[in-house]
Order: C-alpha cells, then structure tokens, then sequence
C-alpha cells in the first residue's frame, strides 16, 4: 500500500504494536532545555531509575538564559536555580549539555540541526512544542510534555497513536520580500490555530522544493501554531547539503548508506491524505498577525478586521477580544500601526539566513528613532557566523541591539521584554496574550518585514522601502 | 499519578476560545523545579487584569470543573498548565476540542479532559450560569457528565480511560516490554548520530 512520508519514518520505529493498545515508538534523539526537564530527572531519581540511553539525549540552556552579560551568573536567582538544576541533572545523568558559554550552545531547535544531530528519518522529541522545526530534514519530530520526557528518558520510547496525515502543498514562485514565515503565516489563517489538531502536515509542492533548509525549518516550525502534531518536508538534495560535513553527520560509507536510505523517504505516489490544503505561492504577500493567536494574519495591504464581519459566534468573540487587547480599532489600515520594538530571533527565524536578510535591508540605514530593535542570534554558532560576515556591525550601525544566543524575547522568560501596552513586530511564532511581556502586543512577521517596519516604526513590507 | 474514577463538583462556564496555555499559565510561572505549587500562575492574567474574570466571581471560586470553549489548550507542551489546573483545585476540563499536546499531558498527569459537542457546552453554560451551585458529575467508569436531569455520553480511548481508572504510570507499563525495546535496539543503523561531544 502506498504510504506517505510521515507513516514511512512512524512505522520504522515501532517497537511493538498491540490492538487496542498505543504503539510502542523508538526515539532516535531526545533534546532537553532547563524549563520542562526539572520534574522529569526527579521523577527519574524518586523512582531510582536511570537514563537509558545518555548518548542519544542533548541539553542546552536556552529559555532562561540572559542576552547581556552571558558570562556572569544568571542574576535572576530561579532562573539560576532552574539552569543549575539542569547543570546538576547533565552530569549526574550523564547527558551532555551545551552550557551558557559554550559554543555550542543555543536554541534547542536550532542547535539540533546545527550540529547535525538532526537527520532525515529520525524520531526526535523535547519538551518543547516547536520541536517540529526539525521535521524541515524529514525527520518526525514533535513536542511532549513532562511526563513523557521522563518516560523517553526512562525508556527512550514513547506509547503514541498513529496521526493522522495531512498535505500541504505549495506551488508557485514566491515574489521578492516574500518568504517562509508568510507562507506558513497564510497557512495558518486559513486552516486556524487548531485547525491541523491530529494531524502530521507535509509541505509539498514546487514552492517548499525550491526553499533553503533555514525556510523549511520556519515552515516546520509553525506546524504547532496550527496545531499539528508534526511537519515534515521530503529530504532531498537540499536537505543532503547542508548536512554533508556537520559535526555529527554520517562521514564516508556511513554517508553513503545513510544517502541511500533517506532518498527513500518521500511519500508515495497514490498514498492518501486525509486532508488537503492547496496554496498558491506566487500570490502571496508579506503577512502580518492582527490579533492574540497566530491564525489572525492578514495580508500586510489588509486592514484590522471588524469583529461584526465574522460569521461565526466564537470567532466573533475571539476577535473582540483580540482587539480590545492589541488596542486596535477596525478599519485600521495595518501599515499605519507603530511599534515600539522590533524583534529578529527564536526558533522560527533566528538562523543566519534570517539575519542576512534583515541585515541587507538595514544596511547603511538607520532604525527609526522611536524604534528599539533586538536581535538575537539563535545559537552561539550563528552569532559567529553572523559576526563572521559582519553582520552584527550592521545592525549596530543601523542602530539595533546585537545580543548573546537565547530563546530571549520571544517568551520573556528572561529580562528581554516588552512592558505593558509595548507592541512588537515580532519574527518569533507567538502573538499570545503576555507572550513577550506582561501587557505586551505581538505582531508575527518575517524577518524582512521586521528590518523594514524597524527602519520605519510601522508596519512595513520590504518592498515599501524602495525608493525610500 | 490519582486515579480518576468519578468526580462530582460544580463547574466554572470559561467563555472563550483558544484558551492558549500562555494563558492557563505564563512562561514566568514555569520556573518552578517542583512539581507543585503552580496554582499561582493558573490564569493569572485575567484574574489580575479583569475583576469579571469568571474565577474572581465568588460563585465559581470552588468550582472543580471548567467548562470551556473550542481549542483549549493551544500552544506550548508545558505540562505546567496542567499542573496549574490540577493544583489550582480542577478535576475536568470540558471542551468541544483540545489542543493534542494539552490532551495528551493531561492523560499523564491525571486531570480528566472531557470532549462534548459545541451545543452541549453551551447548555451545560446556560446551566451553570443560571445557577452555579448546579452540581456536575463527571463518571469515566460510565463515560457520561450528568447535571441536573441531562445526561451526556462522552467517547474517550479505552486504553486511555483504563490507565486512568487505574492511574497507573506509563513508565512501569513500558518496562513490561524491555525485550521489545532490546530487539529493537538490536536493529539499529549504525550511521544514526549519538550526542557525544563530535569527533
Ligand atoms: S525561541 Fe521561543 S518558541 Fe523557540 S524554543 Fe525558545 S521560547 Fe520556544
């Protein structure tokens, strides 16, 4: 029976499948940060268990993790406690961690693919919903809770239920200043927060084709935002560059088996999807989000929507609501809404594609002067890259901040964020209520569209500025 | 983990949608190393920022069940939102559609997620609305919420729903299938990566 790419890479890992029972999945590679992991090692340790296979497991400190001043303690003392406590749990475990400092350091889901430990094929987890990201190599990869770390930490398997599948194609070429965060921002306002609940997306389709591995990665990463359980993109020649010499990628016969087996990966002709989204590339425009979830994108020439335009009751409410804590009136054209500060980084487009981009439009021009813009590399290696090619200096001229690796403003965990009534233009994933701040305001936007709404202190797609 | 056999309590009408776990609880909350105590998180900036906030209004303050709109639970894998709801005093959740993640946690941490049709939420709103001393009974044995004279059937995984009754942990469930896990094992490629530090 044809079957799909996702269902290819779950079958491959069943290690025992009962009726009536969940399966029994293997976990190829297991990453851990110092937020949800706490609870797990004690739960390890009150049970007198161990970690049964330290080697296929990797920390980072990541969430809590400060942008300035990376070399001094944490000074907030329970963010210090929880990164201790994640130091304490790596070496009593034996687990590998890459500490504040080190090179390797960074976002759990930007060092993964970094490093090479992400690979097509593979099952990866952490107690992190955006762990999707790596689902841009093929691999299957998706966020668990808690409970479930300690249970794959314990086992390194994890009891699932097969998703269901569902495609997202895209074809069409992208038009300039258009890019992977527009693309899955369309695709959540057209399916909804919820909409893919259940469901493993692949993105298929000429479009995500002709993506570099940095844009599948944001595409992947979204899945959430829609609700899936998963994304994955079919590896291909793409996928096989970017890996061939990492750190931790196959080298010489090893390379060569581990290419044949991956060029297997893709869905079968005929194999069936129990649900199809279609979008069309090449008429897409930058998008911005209006409202508190990510499905509230419009189109950047739109306006703010009337709630009373929606058909739908809760839909309506959400709305109301939306407004009424963003502070935006209906009819607001959104090229006219002023941000306070800019923020370029997360798992979703803090990799030094984002920042080259941004970086081209900033460079020899200043940031509006009522605009604070931060940007945040994404890991430790991207940093040296960027810094590598100059990059930070063009920010710095252009007037932005250039901050030490860390999840940082896109959750506000540490002290990058917004204070009450503040609104961002955001490149991270979330414009949830408080997100970024207690009381802040989050628009979701790509990378391009941040450089130029900071270079104007309103909303504004790259293409605004020619001539400007 | 508790098992879950049958609760009884009354129940707080959450009218809204996308309750997102930013919400239940926010990421300046989670910093906590236990695995108690986040009830002073739980929907903390609705109840700071709106007095009419369901949960300020002292008629639903001990309510045990929560009744909210579609998609509850989108967002982030903190099983800390569950936690919250757990130690801020709630046994259920009900909603016509949960986030799959928000689901999945609460199958692990004992809160009982429990998916009715849009229409009878908002009966079981009208009710509790009309009169929140209405007690609700929420039984995973018989698989049904009852209040009043309604009686609403909910559909829930067996396996789910046996783990449950018997609150029992899945780490102990796996270990009964270690020689599965071992050849397996076995099977591997040799090409896969490990995390040691690289060559
Ligand atoms: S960057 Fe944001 S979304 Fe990504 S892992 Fe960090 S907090 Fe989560």
């Amino acid at each position: 029976m044809p079957k799909t790419l996702a269902e290819k890479v779950y079958e491959a890992h069943v290690v025992r499948s009962t009726a009536g029972e969940p399966d029994l999945l293997y976990i190829d590679l297991h990453l851990v940060h110092e937020v949800t992991s706490p609870q797990a090692f004690d739960g390890l340790r009150a049970a007198g268990r161990t970690v049964r296979h330290p080697e296929l497991t990797m920390a980072t400190e990541d969430h809590n993790v400060p942008t300035l001043d990376i070399l001094k303690p944490i000074a907030d003392p329970i963010s210090r406690a929880q990164v201790d406590a994640l130091r304490r749990n790596a070496k009593e475990f034996g687990i590998r961690l890459a500490p504040m400092g080190d090179r390797d350091q960074g976002i759990v889901h930007v060092i993964g693919p970094q490093l090479g430990l992400t690979q097509p094929g593979m099952t990866i987890v952490c107690g992190d919903s955006h762990t999707s990201t790596h689902g841009a190599f093929g691999a299957l990869a998706f966020g668990i809770g808690t409970s479930e770390v300690e249970h794959v930490l314990a086992t390194q398997t994890l009891p699932q239920y097969k998703p269901k599948q569902m495609s997202v194609t895209v074809d069409g070429e992208l038009a300039p200043g258009v890019s992977a965060k527009d693309i899955i921002l369309a695709v959540i306002a057209q399916i909804g927060t919820n909409g893919a609940a259940g469901h493993v997306i692949e993105y298929r389709g000429s479009a995500i084709e002709a993506l570099s591995m940095e844009a599948r990665m944001t595409i992947c990463n979204m899945s959430i935002e829609a609700g899936a359980k998963a994304g994955l993109i079919a590896p291909d020649r793409t996928t096989f560059d970017f890996l061939q010499g990492r750190p931790h990628a196959p080298q010489g016969a090893d390379w060569d088996a581990a290419v044949e087996y991956w060029s297997t990966l893709r869905t079968d002709e005929g194999a069936v999807f129990d649900a199809e989204v279609v979008l069309d590339a090449s008429t897409l425009t930058p998008f911005v989000t209006w409202g508190t979830n990510p499905g509230q994108g419009l189109p950047i020439d739109g306006v703010v929507p009337d709630p009373a335009d929606f058909a739908d009751e809760g839909e309506r409410r959400a709305a109301e609501q939306a407004l009424a804590y963003m502070g935006l009136t209906a009819g607001t054209p959104l090229r006219e809404i002023e941000v306070d500060t800019v923020f370029l980084g997360s798992c979703t487009n803090g990799r030094i594609e984002d920042l080259r981009v941004a970086a081209d439009l900033l460079r020899g021009r200043k940031i509006d002067p009522s605009t604070r813009m931060l940007v945040v590399p994404g890991s430790v290696g991207v940093k040296a890259q960027a810094e590598a090619e100059g990059l930070d200096k063009v920010f710095l001229e252009a007037g932005a901040e250039w901050r030490g690796a860390g999840c940082s403003m896109c959750l506000g965990m540490n002290p990058d964020q917004l204070k009450p009534g503040e609104r961002s233009a955001s490149t991270s994933n979330r414009n949830f209520q408080g997100r970024q701040g207690k009381g802040g305001r989050t628009h979701l936007v790509s990378p391009s569209v941040a450089a130029a709404t900071a270079l104007t202190g309103k909303l504004t797609a790259p293409a605004d500025l020619i001539g400007a | 983990m508790d098992a879950f056999t049958t609760h009884t309590g009354t129940a707080a009408p959450l009218r809204r949608s996308a309750v997102d776990t930013d919400q239940i609880i926010p990421a300046e909350y989670l910093k906590r190393i236990t695995r108690t105590g986040f009830e002073d998180g739980l929907f903390i900036a609705w109840r700071t920022n709106e007095p009419d906030f369901v949960l300020n209004q002292p008629q639903y303050a001990d309510a045990s069940i929560l009744v909210a709109g579609p998609d509850f639970g989108t967002g982030s894998s903190r099983e800390h939102a569950n936690w919250a709801l757990l130690d801020g005093g709630f046994r259920v959740v009900i909603s016509s559609r949960f986030a799959d993640i928000f689901r999945n946690n609460s199958t692990k941490s004992g809160l009982l997620t429990v998916v009715l049709p849009q229409a009878e939420v908002e009966k079981l709103w009208t009710a509790i609305e009309a009169d929140p001393t209405t007690p609700v009974t929420v039984d995973l044995q018989a698989k049904a919420v009852s209040y009043g004279d309604t009686v609403v059937p909910f559909e829930i995984d067996d396996y789910v729903r046996w783990r449950l009754l018997e609150g029992l942990d899945d780490v102990g469930l796996t270990e009964r299938h270690l020689d599965d896990i071992e050849a397996y094992e076995a099977k591997r490629p040799s090409w896969l990566p490990t995390a040691l530090p690289a060559r």
